[in-house]
């Protein structure tokens, strides 16, 4: 089995790493490149915990080749932070313990902040349907609508609410 | 010092930032699949593809001949667990099954079961080696229903199975391993002077915990058998403890280490991987990692039991319950012990009968091991007996939630199984159920509301704790319980307001099993109450050793130092007139005033105060496709106090989350060979973000006196009531009683065919 050479940019840095075939980003990203921000909840793209931000689409890592990442731009959980600066959502997520174990929350960092590049007001229910292929077992989702609702508020410049119920 | 005055309180009851929070919303906390040893191999699981079949040979020769396969193992490569050997410690688990279900030893039990294991140099060798294995089966009959397991002529998983609580002891082999039974006074007469009874049958089917992070380890295994485990689970004590039992190892020569857990609800409170891989690794002188797939933790692990409930009560026209009969029959799976004793005391434990029968039976049946899941056993015989008080509602032409207020368990009342309540919160759940603004909030067409209430009793037992003043005067706390909730955040509360420190100042660390005293697993909603009374005690020890300090710095005795706001303050004016000390300044001194400053306590907490919860549902109905909607839920519940108020609501919410998942939409759904049809999230469906409203949450605080800041367990009980809300409500909604979990599309036009049907002649 000879391996395939990929060039692309992860995070903002160019990457090459070489890989087989059938191993999927995810593979890649975690046992390639040791970026395990990125979780397999299920290798099926039904769990969206492997969420990366592929040309500006979010997509589940585990239902794209590691070959398909030739030429593109991805954005893992890795990148979502500028150094020790906190993105707003991961912020808002803290404030308003939008996170019990944490394992699907790289997933819905990725996707919320795809969201909040597209969209800069969501409604409650937009924001539902955009993160509903994003599986959480813990929260029931509530604390995790309200921070990115927060998120969003904060990125338009306006008085965040407060976290407290 | 007495912490119960809410008003007295600087950091318990606050909102913080979890310590752990900046790693997780990065992706640099490490779960169990993300550790890497070097010299790694990668371990696969060759499960079997039948739901019952005896294991004639495995031959491996095909498999070790690919490069790259290092070692492979079955069950002849385990110790025989006797009997004498099956428990360890007060751990509530028989290693003899455990050992049985992690490989098969002669039968393979269900479709899925472990047969054998291999490791490799990478994920695709391992894989491929799995296929070069060559298993003969001998198929046998299976059985997957309750009734049909428990009828004469059913086939039989195990020939030395009896089963216990019956008289005279049985002679043939059962798949019945027990019968419980619990009774209050005579059901007969109760039934008698009822002026109405009704008889229900309730039916589930079983369900995932669900947790989105599949069970993952790295083992390794030194040649002198030195061995370090690193995996997510619910207790590293528990992991080093079964796994040496399991694979014959002494306790000393395992370290394990707890990783960031990914949920588990109690699904993690057992070992799957961790002795296969510790076996792979003695044998190929490597570590090795070993990650189930998401398909592999359908098949093989878990669930809560399917289970049939049928509910008798009888009541007299003013509302008044006379009797109760639940009668509870639950699937095990391939081993004993399923949680139908749970089932039969929590579910009618939220009420008052003078005369109640419960009688419970633990099935076996080809399916896999049934594992805890949340209040275990609560959901299933609470979904019974409130849909079944529902149903009574209806028939006395009373209103629900008074119906529950007229029977409700009060201080004083006496449990079917023999406790006596005191100090509990129900009342209060009911008082604000009755309060609240959803209650009068008006419901439009095809719209209805529900109510139910639930129980759990939480858990004590054993924690350890130790807390250190650094030399720079901030605090670190070690405590032994994996955090899956956000636990170590009101660890490291507890310690500050006992200390008077801020929250910053003080790290909580989940230490592995060398680094802190043996703990019990997260599990039965006892981290914040053991965990925290240990925490709390080793925090006033080291107040103590402060305040020595002192004395020794101002040479006054310590009985004239007092400490108060992170300081020591000579105790009045005779003491003399000195400067208060923080810790910064007597920890820089440690060395000086007597060496280290430090307290570790080992506890075996007492005194767990049991959960009560009310709970409100509205649903809407879509009459053309079955699809029910949850518009609006509330969830009461006396939590005793809150040490962090947003992580109590948090698991208020995804209790309630879970149990609508159950409700609606979750279930096992298997072929007519007992292979399991949709082991993956696509078409097990759980409830996205879109399926559901705000959450709101009313924290009832009703302090447990036995804990330092009244703390209650508080993360089971939210899953206890949902299920029959959800069908209460739908039943409000349309008029139809569904008595079959889940309550799916298919099953509700299926309902709504037949009631549009003309009735045959009665």
């Amino acid at each position: 089995m000879s391996k395939h050479h990929v060039t692309t940019v992860i995070n903002g840095e160019p990457v090459e790493f070489l890989c087989e075939a059938q191993q999927t980003l995810l593979d890649v990203l975690r046992d390639e490149l040791n970026l395990t921000g990125s979780k397999e909840g299920c290798g099926s793209g039904d769990c969206g915990a492997c969420s990366v931000i592929a040309d500006g689409k979010v997509v589940c890592s585990c239902l794209m080749l590691g070959v398909e990442a030739e030429g593109k731009s991805i954005t893992t959980v890795e990148g979502v932070a500028q150094g020790d600066k906190l993105h707003p959502v991961q912020q808002k997520f803290l404030e308003h313990a939008a996170l019990q174990c944490g394992f699907c929350t790289p997933g819905f960092i990725v996707a919320a902040k795809a969201l909040l590049d597209e969209n800069k007001n969501p409604t409650e229910e937009e924001t539902r349907y955009w993160l509903a292929g994003n599986l959480c077992r813990c929260t029931g989702y509530d604390k995790i609508v309200r921070a990115v609702l927060d998120a969003a508020a904060v990125m338009r410049g306006e008085n965040p609410r407060s976290p407290a119920a | 010092m007495s912490y119960l005055d809410k008003a007295t309180l600087k950091v318990v009851g606050t909102r913080p930032i979890r310590p752990d929070g900046v790693d997780k919303v990065t992706g640099r906390a490490n779960f169990g699949a993300d550790m890497v040893m070097p010299g790694m191999l990668w371990g696969r699981i060759k499960r079997s593809p039948h739901a019952h079949a005896r294991i004639v040979s495995i031959n491996f020769d095909k498999a070790l001949a690919l490069p790259g396969v290092k070692a492979v193992i079955a069950g002849g490569d385990f110790p025989e667990v006797t009997p004498d050997r099956a428990h360890v410690g007060a751990a509530p688990a028989n290693l003899r099954d455990l050992s049985r279900n992690v490989i098969a030893r002669g039968k393979a039990l269900y479709e899925g079961h472990a047969v054998a294991a291999v490791a490799a140099t990478s994920q695709a060798i391992a894989e491929q080696a799995l296929d070069l294995i060559e298993v003969e089966y001998q198929v046998l009959p299976h059985v997957m229903d309750v009734e049909a397991a428990m009828a004469d002529g059913a086939p039989i998983l195990h020939d030395d199975m009896f089963t216990a609580g019956v008289e005279p002891k049985p002679t043939k082999p059962s798949n019945v391993s027990k019968v419980v039974r619990f009774a209050k006074g005579d059901v007969e007469a109760g039934f008698a002077e009822a002026d109405i009874v009704i008889e229900r049958r309730y039916t589930t089917q079983p369900v995932h915990q669900g947790y989105i992070e599949p069970h993952a380890c790295v083992v390794s295994v030194g040649a002198d058998g030195q061995t370090t485990i690193w995996s997510s689970s619910q207790g590293q004590f528990m992991v080093r403890a079964y796994t040496s039992r399991i694979v014959g190892a002494d306790i000393a020569n395992i370290r394990a280490i707890p990783a960031e857990i990914g949920g588990g609800f109690g699904g993690k409170t057992i070992v799957y991987l961790e002795p296969l891989a510790y076996m792979l690794s003695k044998k190929s002188g490597r570590p090795v990692k070993m990650v189930m797939s998401r398909e592999e933790v359908f098949r093989a692990t878990g669930p809560a039991p399917g289970a049939i409930v049928e509910v008798k009560l009888g009541a007299k026209k003013d509302g008044h319950i006379t009797a109760a009969q639940s009668i509870l029959k639950y699937q095990a799976g391939a081993f004993q012990g399923s949680p139908v004793q749970q089932g039969c005391i929590c579910g009618l434990a939220v009420y008052d009968f003078p005369n109640a029968l419960t009688v419970g039976y633990d099935v076996l049946s080809n399916r896999p091991k049934t594992a805890a899941y949340r209040a275990p056993g609560a959901p299933i015989g609470s979904y019974g007996v409130e849909s079944c008080i529902d149903e009574l509602a209806e028939a006395l032409g009373i209103e629900p939630l008074k119906l529950r207020e007229i029977n409700g368990a009060k201080d004083g009342t006496k449990a079917t199984h023999g406790v006596t309540w005191n100090n509990i919160g129900y009342q209060k759940t009911l008082e604000a159920a009755r309060a609240s603004e959803h209650l009068k909030a008006p419901l439009g067409p095809n719209q209805g509301r529900g109510i139910a209430s639930g129980y759990w009793h939480n858990a004590g037992g054993e924690s350890s704790a130790a807390v250190h003043v650094n030399e720079d005067g901030t605090v670190t706390v070690t405590e032994g319980h994996p955090d899956i909730g956000g636990s170590r955040a009101s660890m490291a509360m507890m310690v500050a307001e006992v200390l008077g420190v801020p929250f910053e100042n003080v790290r909580p660390v989940v230490g592995d099993t060398t680094s802190i005293g043996f703990s019990a697993s997260t599990g039965g909603s006892r981290v914040t109450f053991a965990g925290g009374m240990a925490v709390t005690q080793a925090a006033q020890k080291v107040v103590e050793v402060l305040k020595q300090r002192a004395a020794v710095i101002w040479d006054i005795s310590p009985e004239a130092v007092e400490w108060r706001d992170g300081k020591a303050y000579p105790a009045g004016a005779n003491a003399g007139s000195f400067e208060p000390l923080d810790l910064a300044t007597i920890g820089n001194r440690s060395a000086r005033t007597g060496g280290p400053i430090s307290a570790e306590v080992q506890i075996n907490a007492q005194g767990q105060g049991p959960g009560f919860a009310t709970h409100i549902c509205d649903v809407e109905v879509d009459r053309e496709t079955g699809h029910v909607k949850i518009l609006r839920y509330t969830a009461i519940q006396d939590v005793g106090r809150a040490i962090h108020p947003s992580y109590v609501e948090g698991q208020m919410q995804g209790g309630v989350t879970q149990g609508i998942g159950w409700a609606l939409s979750e279930e096992y759904i298997y072929d007519k060979n007992g292979c399991l049809e949709n082991p993956g999230f696509l078409d097990y469906r759980i409830p996205v973000a879109s399926d559901l409203p705000m959450i709101d949450t009313i924290m009832i605080e009703v302090p447990n006196p036995r804990h330092p800041f009244g703390a209650r367990g508080v993360g089971e009980v939210p899953l206890v009531p949902p299920m029959a809300a959800v069908a209460n409500a739908i039943f409000n909604a349309t008029g139809m009683r569904l008595r079959d979990l889940p309550m799916s599309p298919p099953k509700l036009r299926a309902a709504f065919d037949a009631a549009a049907l003309p009735r045959a002649a009665e």
